[in-house]
């Protein structure tokens, strides 16, 4: 065994109950800084999860990213141009040609897409009106592209299939409005188009304003119901690799011109937010480990301290500065090894003892355990930041026993 | 004529301050192998100071200091640690002796550090000088369970661990009764004689003193008397 080692080892072992306490600082934080940054990475990524698989990863929109240029600034580029009294165009919106983008989307590996006519409409039933979102879509694309399927309470997808006028609507709506399955209702457009539905589906997301708002049907009913044939105003796609969502989008928005938006950019205020929790939710975690850090420090300053006359014969001996420094810096090197050796499983049990929490959320029916992230980078997180704060902690003190004088010490008369 | 192993020019040693303080002044020392020199003088006139300087724990503010024909005037601290390492031992009026440790692994310290020997050969070194100075049967005790004379024997034990050809001793008998102040006296001395070291000892004992060799005597840290 190195010699420092041995002279370390044996510092520790002289005091049991001091290098147990401050080991017991560490084995804490380790466990806790585990448990609490698995629970929390867990959450992110259950939370990403969810709005990966319940979200397009990429829509497409009738809209255009910049401002159209105008013919001749294409004709004269770098020119100064003037244009004056220019009016948008009046058009019917909607994407032009979304069957053969669609067409050409499904024939790509691994995407699936569908086209999507949203609308306002209003929903008149026993005297009462409101308005509600109308999501017209293939009905054969609806299982495959979203998740409402997973969420339908009464009925499916195959109503809607079987019932070119039946329609889908949240539980929340429905209790609003007091409807029940297979009541008719009528639907009112903004173009004073009027449509009778027949209620044949209900779903339940767990998101109140989901459920009250929005409601499933046929694109075909909804592009007679706005007076808009033909048209789409959003085409939707899944990616079997929804990482990949980001740059197909932009490669997408090149080639067709219209607007392309993935997952990752509709929710970058939501993965800002997530940086930021992860910040808080690493300083707190640290600030446990830094806590046994201190413990670390005060081990080692006291023995440092008690331990003057002793380095001071090392050093009388032939003991080189650096032989001392080393002396306690593995010292606490130690105290972080052992701390993290045996704070790992301590933090796998809290961690599993937080799985056999189970919860009831809102707007699911089954019971689910609190999310964790078991992956090795937590582990290896959670025990580096506590193998290098017992060092740095252990390296204060070690620099200063390094610098102790013998002679200093010996003339001290002791 | 012996050869010098140690040899201070004109080493003064001053600590800096408000009132700077000179310790040891102007001081020739020559110290040849096979010798046991005493140094003498009255309490704060500079013994421990300049038996510091001699083993390069210290210093000197002017001066140089010789060892083995080897000036250590521009040495760093760790090639000054190499020459205490390999060429002084040192023993203190208190043992000083590592408490953790047991007295076989406080003698084998040394040689460890060193690292010249297999462990086994350590042991064996370290058993052997344990059991010349009488201490057989308390090689694996630990400091607190030995006697203040079995301590010291077990410092002296470490100090020639590394087979030094120096050996400084600082008040090496003041914690010690008779009897054991005359062991570690025999000790030096056939040291000194039989195995040709040169031993450096710093006493207020006059008896002690009486039996060596060579006495140096310091007066306010000046040599008065060589």
């Amino acid at each position: 065994m190195r010699l420092t080692v041995f002279i370390a080892l044996r510092h520790l072992l002289a005091r049991k109950r001091q290098s147990v306490v401050s080991l017991l600082g560490i084995i804490i934080g380790v466990a806790f800084f585990l448990a609490i940054s698995s629970l929390m990475q867990g959450s992110q990524k259950d939370f990403i999860a969810r709005l990966v698989d319940n979200s397009p990863h990429i829509t497409i929109s009738d809209e255009y990213r910049g401002v159209k240029k105008q013919p001749v600034e294409d004709e004269y580029p770098g020119a100064l141009i003037e244009l004056r009294n220019v009016k948008p165009l009046t058009e019917t919106r909607g994407i032009r040609g979304y069957r053969r983008i669609v067409e050409g989307l499904k024939r790509q590996p691994g995407v699936r897409a569908s086209p999507v006519l949203s609308g306002q409409a209003i929903l008149s039933f026993a005297g009462k009106d409101v308005n509600i979102v109308l999501n017209g879509m293939v009905p054969e694309d609806i299982r495959d592209i979203t998740t409402i399927e997973e969420h339908m309470l009464q009925g499916s997808v195959d109503d809607i299939i079987a019932d070119r006028n039946g329609i889908a609507v949240g539980k929340a709506l429905m209790d609003k409005m007091s409807l029940g399955m297979g009541d008719n209702i009528t639907l009112a457009s903004s173009t004073g188009q009027v449509r009778v539905f027949k209620i044949v589906a209900q779903f339940q997301t767990g998101r109140s304003d989901y459920d009250e708002t929005q409601a499933f049907v046929d694109i075909k009913r909804v592009q007679a119901l706005t007076d808009r044939s033909n048209r789409a105003n959003t085409i939707i796609i899944k990616l079997d690799r929804a990482e990949r969502a980001r740059d197909f989008a932009a490669q997408l928005e090149s080639r067709i011109g219209y607007k392309a938006v993935s997952w990752q950019e509709a929710s970058e205020d939501i993965t800002s937010t997530l940086v930021i929790r992860n910040i808080i939710m690493y300083s707190v975690v640290s600030a446990v480990l830094i806590v046994a850090a201190f413990g670390i420090y005060n081990i080692i300053s006291t023995v440092v301290m008690e331990k003057h006359r002793d380095i001071a014969i090392l050093k009388s001996m032939g003991f080189r500065a650096g032989d001392i420094k080393e002396i306690f810096v593995i010292q606490g090197a130690l105290l972080g090894f052992a701390g993290l050796t045996a704070g790992l499983p301590l933090g796998c049990l809290l961690m599993f003892a937080l799985m056999q929490v189970r919860f009831k959320p809102p707007g699911l029916t089954e019971e689910i355990s609190m999310p964790l992230d078991w992956s090795l980078p937590q582990f290896v997180i959670a025990g580096a930041f506590a193998f290098f704060a017992a060092l740095f902690a252990s390296y204060l003190p070690a620099r200063k026993a390094a610098e102790v004088l013998p002679v200093d010490i010996l003339r001290g008369g002791m | 004529m012996a050869d010098i192993l140690l040899k201070t020019e004109n080493i003064t040693r001053t600590l800096p301050g408000d009132v700077p303080v000179t310790l040891v002044r102007g001081a020739d020392v020559e110290i040849k192998a096979g010798e046991f020199v005493v140094v003498t003088g009255p309490s704060g006139s500079g013994k421990s100071s300049l038996l510091y300087l001699l083993g390069l724990l210290d210093h000197p503010t002017s001066g140089q200091i010789k060892i083995d024909g080897l000036s250590t005037a521009e040495m760093t601290d760790d090639e000054l640690a190499a020459v205490r390492l390999e060429k002084i031992g040192f023993v203190f009026q208190f043992h000083f002796l590592l408490p953790e440790f047991t007295a076989l692994e406080n003698v084998m310290m040394p040689m460890r550090r060193l690292g010249k020997m297999t462990e086994q050969e350590m042991k064996a070194r370290a058993a052997q000088l344990l059991t010349d100075l009488g201490l057989k049967d308390h090689m694996h005790k630990l400091p607190r369970k030995m006697s203040g004379g079995q301590c010291q024997r077990v410092a002296i034990a470490r100090a020639l661990a590394n087979d030094p050809m120096l050996l400084l001793a600082d008040e090496p008998t003041g914690n010690l009764d008779t009897a054991a102040s005359a062991a570690v006296h025999d000790i030096f001395r056939e040291l000194a004689r039989t195995q040709k070291r040169a031993v450096v000892a710093v006493t207020h004992d006059m008896d002690f003193a009486g039996m060596a060799d060579r006495r140096i005597h310091i007066v306010d840290g000046k040599i008065v008397k060589d």
